[in-house]
């Protein structure tokens, strides 16, 4: 086979067992012990209806805690939709 | 896989990214490059979602909650604005191939490169 | 690309005003139940969408122009930002929940633990799950009407 195939089969070989080690380190599916405990959620958790006054804790979250997020978020949307537009603009004509 | 006791979601998240990168390396055709691409941003939101699981909760909703623990809702966010990139950097992404199909006339990869046979 | 048939029409648009109600009701319940502004969003998208493949994208142009669609996504992300910058003129923090138990509107603070949910609570939340929902549902309508109407020009015109 080509130089360019061999290179990928070994960068994929590579990807896969990196992929595959790293699974085994992970901590188990569900279960936090004593040295890591979410403490930021917690007090999220708690403390959701009276700080903001919302039921949902995740809407707490994107739009009251990590609203910065949502505005970047918004922007990249609206990039998005301008890009696509500009570039069928000129195929129109 | 001994020294975890329920690996099925890292398998499931290995998998997803595994496939979508076959096709991303191994694959000429301009669309299934992007098809790949879009299989890679899947697995990685799941991913995002398990890391935020506790064992035996609920969603982290209070209206009509029959209680108990609840679930982290820190990772449920960060995956929501994940998945609304996803289909932006999407859109773009086929509108560049139909411009450049329009400009070269054919859709694959190495002949537009210029590999040489 | 053209229209589909007669049926096809018809049953279309029986449907599509029951998308949008569903849709319109996850989008403004979205402090209380699963849900808010990207989700609601996405389903009213979907349902235009359908209402673009059952009858062409021709005539679909003739009815909506672009450029009411690029206004109403400005329109979203102006009322966004306003109401961030709104916390900021009246609390000096941005982004600050400031209807949260004041006197205006939206102002109900729920007792802890479960509850059956208030509409009239959470602040500026509601306000930002319109603007948001606004705006994603004229961006994504506005993605799939050009490529469907520009990729019917490009079969007449050459290289």
């Amino acid at each position: 086979m080509s130089k360019r195939n061999f290179a990928a089969v070994i960068f994929f070989t590579i990807v896969a067992v990196f992929l595959f080690f790293t699974a085994l380190m992970m901590h188990p599916f569900g279960i936090f012990d004593d040295n890591n405990q979410p403490e930021m959620d917690d007090r999220i958790i708690d403390n959701s209806q009276t700080e903001t006054g919302a039921n949902n804790a995740v809407t707490g979250v994107v739009f009251d805690y990590r609203g910065f997020d949502t505005l970047g978020e918004a922007t990249v949307l609206f990039t998005a939709v301008a890009g696509v537009i500009l570039v069928f603009r000129r195929l129109k004509k | 896989m001994i020294p975890l006791a329920n690996p099925v979601p890292y398998i499931a998240v290995i998998g997803l990214v595994l496939v979508g990168l076959f096709a991303v390396v191994f694959k000429r055709n301009l669309i299934k490059i992007v098809i790949g691409i879009t299989i890679i941003e899947s697995g990685v939101n799941l991913f995002l979602i398990t890391l935020g699981y506790r064992e035996n909760s609920i969603a982290p909703i209070y209206t009509s909650s029959p209680g108990g623990l609840m679930s982290l809702p820190v990772p449920q966010a960060l995956t929501l604005t994940s998945i609304v990139i996803g289909v932006a950097v999407l859109a773009l992404m086929i509108s560049f191939i139909v411009h450049i199909y329009r400009h070269y006339n054919t859709l694959d990869a190495s002949k537009i490169r210029g590999d040489e046979e | 690309m053209s229209g589909m048939s007669k049926i096809v029409k018809t049953i279309a648009s029986l449907a599509f005003p029951f998308v949008m109600i569903y849709g319109l009701y996850i989008i403004a319940h979205g402090h209380l139940t699963p849900g808010g502004g990207f989700q609601g969003g996405a389903i009213v998208a979907s349902g235009a969408a359908m209402i673009l493949v059952a009858y062409g994208s021709v005539w679909t142009m003739g009815k909506v122009k672009e450029k009411h669609l690029s206004t109403l996504e400005s329109t979203g992300a102006i009322v966004f930002i306003g109401t961030a910058i709104l916390g900021l003129l009246f609390a000096g923090v941005f982004f600050n929940n400031f209807l949260f138990d004041s006197n205006l509107i939206f102002n109900i603070v729920p007792t802890g633990g479960s509850t059956v949910g208030i509409l009239n609570s959470a602040g500026t939340l509601p306000i930002m799950n319109f603007a948001v929902g606004l705006k994603v549902v004229a961006g994504l309508f506005a993605i799939v009407l050009v490529m469907a109407y520009a990729t019917t020009k490009m079969g007449g015109n050459e290289k």
